[in-house]
């Protein structure tokens, strides 16, 4: 008898432990972000419903990275797939298809104005970093029809940094927010709360990004970095990138770029040269020993730094390229 | 006109630095090069610059993102592999080429085994390679070394070499050099191989290696001449390619090898020893 009833205990815990653990599974969203930063977001605005990876990992480069099958198997058992598209992500289509993919792609650069380059120079939005952030398609453009006439070979690309802007990044966050509430409808009321908080947070950044940049002195809001990830930022902040490597870190440096830089360095005085992450410093450490310039510190560009690092989130990368631009540039 | 050709090594650092090291890589890679031209391995360079990598991975997951530590790595696994298809070609029924091939290609789905099981995406041999216009002092000082080391040691194996390349057998028979001098001839190609493209990338270090050495071959019918030649033609094809680079915008190192494979293609065609251009034109009648 007290055997049957224990068995009879036992089955119904079983049975309610395994209901609950499926419904928890079943609603749990699963979502894949292309690389860290993009997986930070979703993390901030999906919560505890959605369970997100992201393929390109902390610290790593986007620009050259190449899909294991181990990738392809995580794609095939998501739901949503976040890229950031405007090219960023070269290998996105190829691993779309082999993975059997059949969830939804959310290309979180919808609606965002992109700023495009000339591919060879490595100095170009610095010009227009003082003007308003809405007119630069316009100054763009003739500054591209200006620079065809000079140049017989150039080759415009679209920037895919967009998210160094902080308007950009709001941007984002709700073309995620709105791609997890198509796929979750459920869940709604949690995503647009969760957004609300986080655009909230981008907002408050955003202030103290543009007084930190504000409170540098007119000649030193300049700065060298070892490839064109940061002209979004300039070009919002009022800050000057210069960068010897084009938009891609596979790109290679020719000899007039670096004497260039290296002139303008010494005739303009930039103080500081800034390492990235993600992309080989010795470039730039030449630079800095034939200039003088001091290496100002490692900005984070185009991935987030792992959970013990100085820039585990999104907002907290912005913090700590603030800190360190800020601590080098007003010295 | 001067002005023009000095005029930027006087103004910039970097370019000077440049031209060092080409100078030393043009003196120590070349002659290693027209040996492998001769030893119909040329396509060594190429197979080596893949063989490294379970070596880089290795020394990745032991020291982090240590250049030091992966060119290590990368040295040994090049060596190993270099050694295990040079011991293999001598010892049984393959030749060079199929043995490294064979070699080259487990070592680099190895190093891929690695570095997906337990490496991070950073693509290392992206980070391993460098460029030449970013070299600083200890990558200059590794450059000249190596540069010394192989013409010493080259200049003391030179006879055997030579005996190995054009009648190994007769070697074999009269002397037991034949196989550690091809072993040392081996450890040299993976020494220059290793430090060129941690210092300037893979491009470059095989250009410079291979094709001054198979442009010689159309100047000289000695070895010593064709060494001469290709030493002259990679530190010309340097000189000019930093220039190019520096007024022309390009990248230096695809300028560089571009301009030693220009040279390839005027050889091919003017070359005093068997130039297309003079096989064409009509010989002239023997008379008595």
């Amino acid at each position: 008898m007290k055997i049957r009833v224990l068995v009879q205990i036992g089955l119904a815990l079983l049975l309610l432990l395994g209901a609950s653990g499926g419904a928890a599974a079943a609603e749990m969203l699963k979502a894949v972000a292309s690389f860290s930063i993009l997986g930070d977001m979703v993390r901030q605005v999906g919560g505890d419903r959605v369970d997100v990876v992201s393929l390109v990992k902390p610290d790593a480069d986007a620009h050259v990275f190449s899909p294991t099958p181990a990738d392809a198997k995580t794609l095939a058992g998501a739901d949503l797939f976040f890229v950031n598209g405007l090219g960023f992500e070269g290998w996105m289509e190829r691993l779309e298809k082999s993975s059997g993919f059949k969830g939804k792609t959310v290309v979180v650069s919808k609606g965002i104005k992109p700023l495009t380059m000339e591919e060879e120079e490595g100095h170009h939005h610095g010009e227009e970093a003082d003007h308003d952030h809405d007119d630069h398609a316009k100054d763009e453009h003739d500054h591209d029809d200006h620079a065809k006439a000079d140049h017989h070979d150039e080759h415009e690309v679209t920037d895919p940094h967009a998210w160094q802007d902080l308007a950009n990044g709001k941007i984002y966050v709700t073309n995620i927010r709105d791609g997890l509430i198509a796929a979750d409808p459920e869940g709604k009321a949690v995503y647009q709360a969760n957004a609300a908080k986080y655009l909230d947070d981008l907002a408050k950044e955003e202030i103290a990004v543009k007084a930190a940049i504000d409170s540098l002195p007119e000649g030193r809001r300049k700065i060298i970095t070892s490839h064109d990830a940061f002209v979004y930022f300039g070009a919002a902040y009022g800050l000057e990138i210069i960068a010897p490597e084009g938009v891609s870190t596979e790109s290679e440096a020719s000899a007039q770029d670096v004497a260039k830089i290296i002139r303008q360095i010494k005739e303009e005085n930039i103080l500081a040269v800034f390492l990235e992450n993600v992309a080989d410093h010795r470039l730039l450490d030449q630079i800095a020993r034939e200039t003088g310039a001091k290496i100002g510190g490692t900005l984070y560009s185009d991935a987030l730094s792992g959970p013990d690092g100085p820039a585990p989130t999104y907002l907290d990368m912005f913090r700590h390229n603030i800190g360190v631009l800020t601590a080098a540039l007003s010295s | 006109m001067i002005d023009a050709i000095i005029g930027p090594f006087i103004e910039f650092a970097f370019m000077r630095r440049a031209l060092v090291g080409c100078l030393a890589l043009s003196l120590g890679a070349p002659p290693i090069g027209v040996f492998l031209m001769l030893r119909r391995m040329s396509l060594m360079g190429d197979a080596m610059s893949h063989a490294i990598l379970p070596g880089a991975a290795i020394g990745y997951l032991l020291a982090g993102l240590s250049l030091f530590a992966m060119s290590l790595g990368g040295f040994a696994a090049g060596l190993a592999v270099a050694l295990a298809a040079g011991l293999v070609a001598r010892s049984t029924i393959l030749r060079e080429d199929a043995s490294l091939a064979a070699f080259y290609l487990v070592s680099l789905a190895l190093g891929v085994l690695i570095v997906s099981v337990r490496g991070s995406n950073i693509d290392l041999l992206h980070v391993l390679f460098g460029t030449v216009l970013a070299l600083d002092d200890a990558a200059i000082i590794l450059l000249a070394a190596i540069s010394t080391f192989s013409l010493a040691v080259l200049a003391a194996i030179y006879r055997p070499l030579v005996l190995e390349c054009f009648d190994p057998q007769f070697l074999r028979s009269a002397s037991a050099l034949s196989s550690p001098t091809h072993l040392t001839f081996l450890v040299l190609v993976v020494l220059n191989l290793v430090a060129g493209f941690q210092a300037l990338g893979t491009l470059m270090a095989v250009g410079i290696m291979l094709l001054p050495a198979i442009a010689a071959r159309f100047w000289a019918n000695d070895i010593s001449g064709m060494i001469v030649v290709a030493v002259l033609i990679a530190f010309g094809a340097s000189l000019s390619g930093l220039l190019l680079s520096y007024y022309a915008n390009l990248p230096t190192g695809p300028a560089i090898v571009l301009l030693c494979g220009i040279s390839y293609l005027l050889s091919i065609l003017l070359g005093t020893r068997g130039g297309l251009v003079w096989s064409l034109l009509p010989r002239k009648h023997l008379e008595a």
